[in-house]
């Protein structure tokens, strides 16, 4: 190894597995781990963590042998954070306006606020698209496909 | 043999050409095509959508539906690479190098009647080759005892995770990840609940489609959202009497289409490598033996034939090891084989014998689907065009409803909604480490049966590791698997020549801005 020390997304790649594994392994022992004859539900768990743990220490200790530069950063060269945001939100809004609204408020919301995060969406297009997708998902899942959802919940459309 | 052969695909086409039958097989194809033309769109996330509104359906016509969906999305995924060089599916990556420029000396249309033939004549080679391959492996693995099970899981899982694009470590790691997943919920023999970390509604483990939905679907638009540039339409224009090419053109296309056709079915039957690997050998194999290599990359119209037909005869094949022994050899099939397992069918060798109408319905529905997506794909390849300039600015907004609607309707639940959610984060960070999720669901899938084999068998040999070496079949299954691992380290330590000339060839297929998920 010449030159300085640098961090490569392989490092984080392995330490996340290892973390993975450990977990996985400590939480696994907590169950009955029995014997190879008759094993426990904890015997897999274990050794499959302990498996992980392994495969963790190769990936980092692989990049670390590597002298191919790797110059991908963890993060994209334009992380879209609003967008990244508003994707996310899309299922809270579902599960929050699903549960205290009905269906209709539900694939409302979630449209329009996925629609936002598009650098060319405005509040007009985002409400047409999710106004537009909200008749087709009602003529859809509810009259052809009839799944328990209620349209709008305390109205009995 | 062969009489019997035909006696039940003659029964086949009794189960395919029912009614109610007919109509989700075409509805399959027909959803299939549409996601296949759509850039961003791809048959694992649509099957995902499609697999909780097949509940209350009968097994045979969803299990043709879903299937529908994988083989006409690669008709429609190959109308992306060709018109627009967007190779946003996979296994077409490789049409794009001689596609586009021939599109953009105007012969796109014979572009696409080429590939439609390729299609076809691919696909009926592949469906032959279930015909007859599949009920031999099935009589072969009968003999099967769950020690031999266990180490055909173990070699469906190495070879799933190594052989597919990217690093094989980070492959095995995200294959132990899924085992882990697959885990999670009670314990089948003693019922301790187990990585649940106290919530309930984890105690019947993680549903398949959160899991589809959430790596598939919510992580890749994560990673497409504004990063899709403005599609190029200006040489999108083909109407209908361009698509038959000239006679000079389709002899040029002949051996070509044969050659990948063979290549592809080959693949098909070594676990883990798909339709992708199958097009990018073919592509490569065809521009060795050319008297002519200098044309490929210009707009060769073998360099179009060639990986069309070996993607085509490699997604049939694909079917093989999933319906006969139950290992499927990719993400689709281990999506395809859940839905198998949520409808009661009990996936593996004695699934031909007891459920011999879902085994020949398939491959008879794979004849009338095939017949139905030429048809399909010749006068209505317009609208397919006209399809592809939609913005992905609608698209993903709409595609995340259905994966919450459908992720919902799976169970009635919102908590899977969340799940799911969850889930796409994971698959986010983890595609930005470059650990490819495919390996996950086939760990995932395969995962609770693989446990329940390994403890079975080690109880019957009474605790003895030796059991998976003594017995015949089951120390064939581990020398390949060590096979495997030899393989792959010689790659790592010594890079052979035919690797670098894969590698060039990849590097030529223009950067895409979807992610490889699609696929």
């Amino acid at each position: 190894m010449t030159g300085r020390f640098k961090l490569k997304r392989d490092y984080y790649a392995g330490g996340l597995i290892l973390l993975l594994g450990v977990g996985a392994a400590v939480t696994g022992s907590g169950y009955k781990f029995g014997s190879l004859a008759k094993m426990g539900p904890g015997f897999l768990p274990v050794v499959l963590g302990v498996v992980l743990a392994f495969l963790g220490i190769l990936i980092a200790g692989t990049a670390l042998g590597s002298s191919e530069p790797d110059d991908k950063k963890f993060l994209p060269e334009n992380p879209q954070w609003f967008g990244w945001f508003c994707i996310l939100c899309g299922p809270v809004l579902f599960i929050i306006f699903g549960t205290f609204g009905g269906m209709i408020p539900a694939i409302f919301s979630c449209v329009f606020v996925c629609a936002l995060g598009d650098k060319t969406a405005t509040y007009k297009s985002s409400a047409i698209l999710a106004a537009g997708i909200t008749v087709f998902g009602v003529v859809l899942f509810h009259y052809l496909l009839g799944i328990p959802f209620p349209l709008l919940r305390g109205f009995n459309l | 043999m062969i009489s019997t052969a035909i006696t039940d695909l003659w029964y086949g086409f009794g189960v395919a050409l029912e009614p109610h039958n007919l109509m989700y097989c075409f509805l399959g194809v027909l959803v299939g095509n549409l996601v296949g033309v759509l850039p961003g769109m791809g048959p694992v996330a649509t099957i995902s959508i499609l697999l909780p509104l097949t509940f209350g359906m009968q097994p045979v016509p969803a299990i043709l539906m879903l299937s529908g969906v994988y083989y006409g999305a690669q008709y429609g995924g190959a109308i992306c690479s060709i018109l627009l060089n967007l190779p946003c599916h996979p296994p077409h990556a490789v049409t794009c190098l001689d596609g586009f420029p021939l599109t953009k000396q105007g012969k796109g249309g014979t572009a696409l009647g080429i590939t439609i033939i390729a299609a076809f004549i691919g696909a009926s080679f592949g469906i032959t080759e279930m015909i007859f391959l599949a009920p031999f492996l099935v009589s072969v693995a009968l003999k099967f005892g769950p020690a031999e099970v266990c180490t055909l899981m173990l070699v469906g899982l190495l070879a799933g995770s190594t052989l597919a694009k990217g690093s094989p470590l980070k492959g095995i790691a995200m294959t132990v990840f899924g085992l882990l997943i697959g885990i999670v919920g009670s314990d089948i023999e003693t019922g301790q609940p187990r990585f649940t970390f106290g919530i309930t509604e984890l105690f019947d483990g993680v549903e398949i489609i959160a899991l589809a939905l959430g790596m598939f679907g919510i992580a890749e638009f994560m990673n497409s959202i504004n990063q899709t540039e403005a599609v190029d339409m200006r040489y999108a224009k083909v109407g209908i009497s361009d698509m038959f090419p000239s006679k000079a053109d389709l002899k040029l296309a002949f051996w070509p289409m044969i050659r990948g056709t063979f290549i592809g079915s080959l693949c098909a039957l070594i676990p883990g490598t798909g339709p992708t690997i199958a097009s990018f050998v073919s592509y490569a194999t065809e521009k060795k033996i050319s008297k002519t290599p200098e044309r490929f990359g210009r707009g060769a119209i073998e360099g179009v034939a060639c990986p069309e037909a070996s993607t085509h005869s490699s997604v049939q094949g694909d079917f093989i090891p999933t319906m006969s022994l139950g290992i499927p050899g990719d993400t689709v099939m281990a999506l395809l084989l859940g839905a198998l397992i949520i409808h009661g069918i009990v996936p593996g060798p004695q699934l031909i014998s007891q459920h011999a109408d879902i085994f020949w319905g398939l491959i008879a529905s794979f004849w009338i689907g095939n017949i139905l997506l030429v048809i399909l794909n010749v006068p209505m390849i317009g609208l397919w065009v006209k399809l592809l300039s939609i913005p992905y600015r609608y698209l993903y907004p709409s595609a995340m409803f259905f994966v919450c609607i459908g992720v919902y309707a799976a169970n009635n639940d919102m908590f899977q909604v969340g799940e799911t959610m969850v889930i796409g984060v994971v698959g986010y960070v983890l595609l930005r480490l470059d650990f490819h999720p495919a390996p996950i669901l086939l760990g995932f899938v395969l995962g609770p049966r693989f446990e329940e084999n390994f403890r079975r068998s080690l109880l019957i040999s009474r605790g003895d590791l030796l059991t998976f070496v003594e017995r015949p079949i089951s120390a064939f299954f581990l020398a390949i698997c060590v096979l495997l691992i030899g393989a792959q380290i010689y790659v790592w330590l010594r890079k052979p020549k035919i690797l670098v000339e894969e590698k060039a060839i990849e590097a030529q297929v223009p950067a895409s801005s979807y992610s490889e998920l699609a696929g």
